[in-house]
Parts: structure tokens; sequence; C-alpha cells
């Protein structure tokens, strides 16, 4: 019996050095290639969506840890890592605004602004990733397709489907009310108010009682009157830790 | 055909370059003619046509003479075309190839593709009509000053064929990049399935696997990004690298802790350091995988994690506990806080605020009051005046 095991320690131990030796191998050829294409990983989105997609085809996370062979060699850790942080901050400066909801599109509009002029341009496909990896934190970072587009929330809020679905009827116009919520989708008042009063608490919608015909609930991550409005230097001070 | 006049080529003041195409022959109506090969030029005033061997050969047609284009498509052993109708050419037209014709068409056919675009932009053109509020300079036209004509000509051919090659040049970057880029993954895909295999000798042999290849085995994953198919832990955990990690965040975030409070959220860890490192950032995994080592490798920090799934970094010498009998105090001062209130009065994050007084809240201390306006916590007087 303790030839059998010993047989089965050979076979992983041969593999082992196999998998080294190919390790390095593979090393060389990522070198290779960075050395020919890195310009490109960092210039060209539309080659970040290709390299990203393959990636996961295989079953590699090439964003998973900044010692990996990706990260290493082909920059392409850093270009997310960092992005997290711009992103963290921005989320964190209008969080008073929002209550921890935006759109992606405001958000890739004051990360821009952040990154200055001269920075290499970023998509909403970047953005995605960048927030994907956010999760792992635990500070609530998560997505929620809304209709046209998609929101991004930052705080460890719950949001449940009914918060959800009702997000995406306020898409449209910024605003949602009791009404609309009882036609569309066919709850009781009691529901509609439930969901309601959850994102007021969370600081996600606000309440205008002035309105015509009944009280309407804005989103402010919907306003897009307030979108790229600057960031003020005291928001700025609460981002940065 | 007869609609085309001789032209320099040059573009007059007030003239835009709106699109080219090389690669595209001319047709009078149905028939052939010898402008076989040439780039097709549309301007905001007009479809210039020049020969791609002898550019001295230019002719070019107003756009003001088109009535109508149609599109057509491409068929087997033949190009797409465009069909592009013309008014009678007016009696004042400069001279051209052709006196006259018996169509009242041409068509543009492109042999090397680019009639979607070219379409798209002609049909604009003609839309807006554009050379209306632009008058050209006739006199220009007219005027045959054979130096600064060739001097500029040279230009504008020159020019034109740098774009030409750098379009190309860049076409060619992108497509060696794709492919460079398939073969490298065929490489990435073959050491996937290295690594399943040996996750399975592993699984096989149920721990007779030493510690040693064991490591070795994560820091391998670790290096292709390769989920640990053993274990199905996230990417990583528990390597040497991570343990250096460990060592290395404990020395960084003392200071800022201690500035702080003695806690931190994962965020701003995150933020904080990888500012600091400024290149080869941590990923959020690897700061994550880090933490989880600190308390085994008896570190003066540790992970916390909250109810609601906040991560957070303290020192040991933290007591949050403690801190919630002072947020007591605080809170009863005021009378009751809202998360927001009790973070600006103590100077921390609103979302640590709100921890504090979750958890105070869970030992008993504080009671909720959860409106419209706001989560508002009051101390818990049913406990304490029972």
């Amino acid at each position: 019996q303790a030839k059998y095991k010993e047989r089965g320690t050979v076979l992983a131990e041969d593999q082992l050095a196999q998998m080294s030796k190919q390790l390095d191998m593979f090393r060389t050829n990522l070198e290779e290639f960075a050395s020919k294409h890195k310009q490109e990983i960092r210039k060209n989105p539309q080659f970040r969506v290709q390299f990203q997609d393959m990636c996961a085809t295989i079953g590699v996370d090439p964003l998973a840890s900044g010692k990996g062979f990706w990260s290493e060699m082909l920059g392409v850790g850093d270009f997310y890592y960092e992005l997290g942080v711009q992103i963290i901050e921005v989320c964190l400066a209008l969080k008073h605004r929002n209550g921890g909801l935006i759109t992606l599109e405001e958000l890739q509009q004051q990360v821009l602004k952040g990154r200055g002029k001269f920075a290499q341009d970023v998509s909403q496909d970047d953005l995605l990733r960048a927030i994907k990896k956010l999760k792992v934190l635990g500070s609530g970072f998560g997505i929620i397709p809304v209709g046209g587009t998609v929101l991004v929330q930052s705080v460890p809020a719950e949001l449940n489907m009914d918060h959800t679905v009702v997000l995406q009827l306020a898409e449209k116009k910024g605003f949602v009310t009791v009404s609309e919520i009882r036609e569309s989708l066919r709850w009781e008042t009691e529901r509609a108010k439930q969901v309601l009063e959850h994102l007021l608490k969370e600081g996600m919608a606000w309440l205008d009682t002035q309105a015509p015909a009944e009280p309407q609930y804005w989103l402010p991550a919907l306003f897009t009157e307030l979108y790229s409005q600057e960031i003020t230097p005291e928001e700025a001070k609460e981002a940065i830790p | 055909m007869d609609r085309f006049s001789w032209t320099t080529g040059l573009l007059e003041m007030g003239e835009t370059l709106v699109i080219q195409q090389r690669g595209v022959r001319l047709s009078d109506g149905e028939e052939k003619v010898k402008f076989d090969s040439g780039v097709l030029l549309l301007s905001t005033h007009r479809l210039i046509w020049r020969d791609q061997k002898n550019h001295e050969c230019c002719i070019a047609v107003p756009l003001s003479q088109i009535v109508f284009i149609e599109e057509q498509a491409a068929g087997i052993g033949k190009s797409a075309k465009i069909v592009v109708h013309l008014h009678p050419a007016p009696s004042n037209k400069e001279p051209g190839p052709f006196q006259s014709s018996k169509y009242s068409y041409i068509k543009l056919s492109f042999k090397e593709h680019g009639q979607i675009e070219f379409y798209r932009r002609l049909s604009e053109e003609i839309t807006q009509r554009r050379w209306e509020s632009m008058p050209t300079g006739q006199a220009m036209q007219v005027n045959k000053d054979a130096q600064s004509g060739r001097i500029r000509a040279v230009g504008i051919v020159g020019i034109e064929r740098k774009l030409e090659e750098k379009r190309k040049e860049t076409d060619k970057n992108i497509s060696e990049a794709f492919e460079d880029l398939s073969k490298l993954m065929e490489k990435a895909k073959e050491m996937v399935e290295l690594s399943k295999s040996i996750a399975n000798k592993i699984k096989e042999k149920q721990g007779d696997i030493t510690e040693d290849e064991t490591i070795r085995f994560k820091s391998y994953l670790l290096s292709m990004g390769i989920a640990n198919p053993v274990t199905r832990e996230t990417y990583g955990s528990g390597t040497q690298y991570h343990m250096q990690l460990a060592k290395q965040l404990a020395g960084i975030l003392q200071t800022p802790l201690e500035e702080r409070g003695g806690i931190m959220s994962l965020t701003e860890v995150y933020c904080l350091v990888n500012r600091a490192r400024g290149l080869e950032l941590l990923s959020p995994e690897d700061l994550v995988n880090a933490c989880k080592m600190l308390e085994s490798l008896k570190l003066p920090l540790r992970l916390r994690i909250f109810d609601s799934g906040v991560m957070v970094i303290e020192l040991q010498s933290h007591n949050e506990e403690e801190m919630v009998a002072a947020a007591l105090e605080t809170v009863s001062e005021k009378g009751s806080l809202t998360a927001d209130e009790f973070a600006k009065l103590v100077g921390m994050s609103v979302l640590l605020a709100k921890e504090r007084l979750l958890l105070a809240e869970k030992m008993g201390h504080l009671c909720r009051d959860d409106s419209v306006e706001g989560l508002r916590f009051y101390p818990n007087l049913f406990l304490t005046q029972s």
C-alpha cells in the first residue's frame, strides 16, 4: 500500500514540475506579447473588452491579483485597480446627494473629470469590471440594471427585487408616484409605500409633497440635470480617508 | 459622365473634405469608362475622383448636380455600388472628360469596400447642402498658376497618402494584436487544463500531498489568475505572497488606524494603500486575502466583518464594544442622533458611525426610530429604566 501512496506523490510532483516549466514558458510568451502590444491594452477600450472576454472564456481572471502575470506584465491590473480607487472616491463624495446610487453615465463623467485631460480614456465596460472587483471589499458595491442604463450602488443598503423594479420604473422621468406603481406593477398601495419609504430612509429618494396631483418620489441618481455638477471641495474631503 | 469637369483636386477656401475612399471605379451609366481605379473624395461642395496611378488625372462634379442616390448591393464577383443620378450639365460647365453622355446617372464601384460609410456621408451632405452657405472662391478654381498649383497638389496628395498609411498601419497593428492575443490565450488555456488535472490528482490522493506542494500549487494558480479548483477558495488565498502582504499592511496601517480611532473600512484601506503605492497596486482580492491572515499571523491588526457585510480593519487594542459605551453617552447627551449626526460629532465616516450605532443597538444600549425622516437612535430606556 505504501508503494501506491508513493506513486501518487510522484505523479503529482511530476505534474507540478511540468506546470512550473510551462509557467516559465508562458511568462516568456506573455512578456513578448506585452512588449509588442502593451500600449494597445492601455489605449484601446475595445481591445480590453476582447482581452477580458477571452480570459473569462478560458477560466482565467487577469484581475484577481496584482501579483498575477497579467497584472505584472501587461499592467492591466494597475489600470483597473486605480480605477477602483477613483470610483470609490467619486461615490463617497456624492453619497450625501444621491444616497449611494449613481448612474453609470454620471459615474463615468465624474471619473473622467477627476482623471484629467491627459489620462487614458475609460469606457463603461472598464468601470463595470472595476466595480465587480470592488464588491469583495464588503462596502456594498453592486450593479442594478434599470431600463436604458445601469445604476451603481455603493452603500451596503439592502435593495431587493421590489426596490429594483421601482427604480426601473422611475428611470424614465427621474421620479415615480404611488399611482404609477399601482398601475404599472399592479401592487397594493401598502407594498408600494413600503418600497418608497425604504428608498427615502436610505437617502436614495426625496419626497416632493408639493407636487400637483400626488406626492412624487424623486431619485437624485436619475436627475439628468444634476449630472456633471462639480464635486465641491467639502464633498471631496469626505471622499479621501 | 458629361457632368464632370477637370480639376486640380485642390480644395477651395470654405470647402472641407468629408470622407475619401480608395479603390473606386466610375462608370458612365451602365458603360465602363477608363476611370478604373481611383480615390473618391467627398467634400462639402463636390464629389472628386482622382486616378490612383496618375494623380494629374482628376475630375469633379458639384454636389448641387445630384438629384438623388441609390445603393446597389454587392454580388458574386461584383462590388457594391452607389448610383448617382444627376441633373443635366449646365451650359457654363468647365470642360471635362466627356462632352456628352446618353446616361443621366453614374455608378461608383467600391472595389475596396467603404460604400456604407461613404453613402451615409454623401446622403448627409446632399441633405445639408452646406455648399449653399459656404460659397467658394470661383476665381481660385480658374487660377491655373502652375507653380503654386503643383506644390499644393503635392501637399494634399502627401497628406492623403500619410493618412492612408497611418490608417493601414493602425489596422495592421490591431489585427496583429488580436492574432497574437488569440495565440496567447491558447497557451493560457493549456495552463488551465493542467491545473485542473493536478487538482484532480490532489482530490484523489486525499491529503497525501505535502504542505510544500500545496503552497507551490497555490502560487502557480495565483500567477495565472486561476481559481483554486480543489478548495474553490477565492483566488490565491493563503499564499506566501499574501502572508508577506499581511505583514506589510500591519506596518503601513498602524499610524493611519491610530489617527482614525482605531478602525477603518476595507474600502478606506484599499484607497489609502493604493494611493501610497502609485504602481503595482493591490487588487481588492489581494487585500481581502491578506487581511484574512492577520489574526493567524498574530499581527496587531485584525479583520472584522459586521452583520451588514461591511468589512473593517481594527487595531487589536481597539475594542468596539468599549466604543459603544462612549457612543451611548454621546447619544444620551444629545437625546437622539442619526448616523450622519453622530459621524459629524465624533469625526468618523458615516459608514462606520452607522455600524457602531447598529452594534450598540444589537447590544441593547440603543433603540431605533425608523421613519421617513431617517434612522434615529435613542438610548434604550426600556433597559435602563425597568
